[in-house]
């Protein structure tokens, strides 16, 4: 394992992550939560968990962000709080 | 309000944070999982169940019975997204509008204007999203069958490789979704309709529970799949390999089902009329 490939890795994760949570506009909460599975699908690739990984990378990042988007467009785009 | 919520989630997260100190450190070799559980899959799973891939046989075969109540979550997910965004009295919307195939001039037919509807001139089109994308169109036609062969080779393949039932299915579904966005909802529902969906996620769960259910009645435990080797003609190493894809095609289509339902349900509000 390389780790400073992790600790990048990792740092996205949580600024993906806090980002998801602050922004007002939802789509891009929903793409930002899409990135963020992605990054997790490589942390599970690098622990060598490649089912798990191969699992966030079409559930977490391919059909939940589709479904988010949906969700998005069928409501409202902007938060309330 | 808000500072109520905000000092929950740093007091559950700390506690969180304290108690996962009692863990065993990542990757110790004196931990309990690695000292019992990992060496006897490792060393086993290959004479056991004669399947290479050790994740897919403590998956679907050593720890079944999770992966069946896993697969009935999902189905349940389908079931209550049914339950709360269907809407069975059909509405008619406000206005619909429909394409002039060979000219391209949209039509606005306002509410209770009467249009034939199975012209070959006219399409009826989407209200929110109108653009006629022919390169859209045509890629998605044809990516679409190499993405579920992709899918088939993942549920099959699952034995030697990543993948498996819930990989596969989501890629097959995810499929089915892709054609519902380059094309319309109505030209998906037309080709996988809500009664055949409905149908794929009780008949996914229906395969898994009846392979468990016939192991028992050859006289062996629920999902012990080496009782299938008298109905094959194999050994039971090799029926437990081919239970398990028995099973991972349960999954599969039960995965498969229930994404196309909550994709058809969420993106148009329950009518599956007019989508994204």
């Amino acid at each position: 394992m390389i780790w400073q490939i992790e600790l990048i890795i990792l740092m996205i994760v949580i600024v993906l992550a806090i980002g998801a949570l602050a922004v007002k506009d939802l789509l891009s909460a929903a793409v930002l939560f899409g990135a963020y599975s992605f990054m997790m699908c490589l942390l599970w690739a690098i622990m060598g968990a490649v089912d798990v990984a191969f699992t966030e990378a079409s559930v977490g990042a391919g059909v939940s962000t589709v479904l988010f988007v949906a969700a998005v467009f069928r409501t409202s785009r902007r938060t309330k709080d | 309000m808000k500072s109520i919520g905000a000092i929950l989630t740093v007091f559950l997260g700390g506690l969180l944070i304290y108690c996962s100190m009692d863990f065993p450190p990542w990757g110790d070799p004196d931990s309990p999982a690695n000292s019992h559980v990992s060496p006897y899959y490792i060393e086993h799973t290959l004479e056991d169940t004669s399947v290479p891939n050790i994740v897919t046989s403590v998956l679907a075969d050593y720890r079944g019975y999770d992966t069946m109540f896993e697969t009935i979550v999902i189905f349940t997910a389908g079931i209550a997204c049914i339950f709360l965004l269907r809407m069975f009295k059909t509405v008619e919307p406000e206005t619909r509008l429909y394409r002039h195939l060979p000219t391209g001039i949209t039509l606005r037919i306002a509410k209770g204007g009467k249009f034939p509807d199975d012209s070959d001139h006219f399409k009826r089109i989407d209200s929110d999203w109108v653009p006629h994308d022919l390169i859209l169109q045509t890629t998605c036609r044809m990516i679409i069958p190499f993405i579920q062969i992709f899918a088939l080779y993942v549920i099959a393949h699952g034995h030697h490789s990543p993948g498996g039932g819930f990989q596969g299915g989501v890629i097959f579904g995810a499929s089915i979704i892709l054609f519902a966005i380059a094309f319309d909802l109505r030209s998906a529902i037309k080709r996988m309709g809500e009664r055949l969906t409905a149908f794929l996620c009780a008949l996914g769960v229906f395969i898994y529970a009846g392979v468990g259910l016939v192991c028992m009645l050859y006289g062996n435990n629920f999902l012990d799949y080496s009782a299938l080797a008298d109905i094959m003609g194999v050994d039971p190493i090799s029926a437990r390999s081919h239970g398990i894809l028995m099973v991972e095609v349960g999954v599969g289509i039960v995965v498969m089902a229930v994404m196309v339902v909550l994709y058809y349900n969420l993106a148009s509000a329950g009518k599956q009329d007019e989508g994204l």
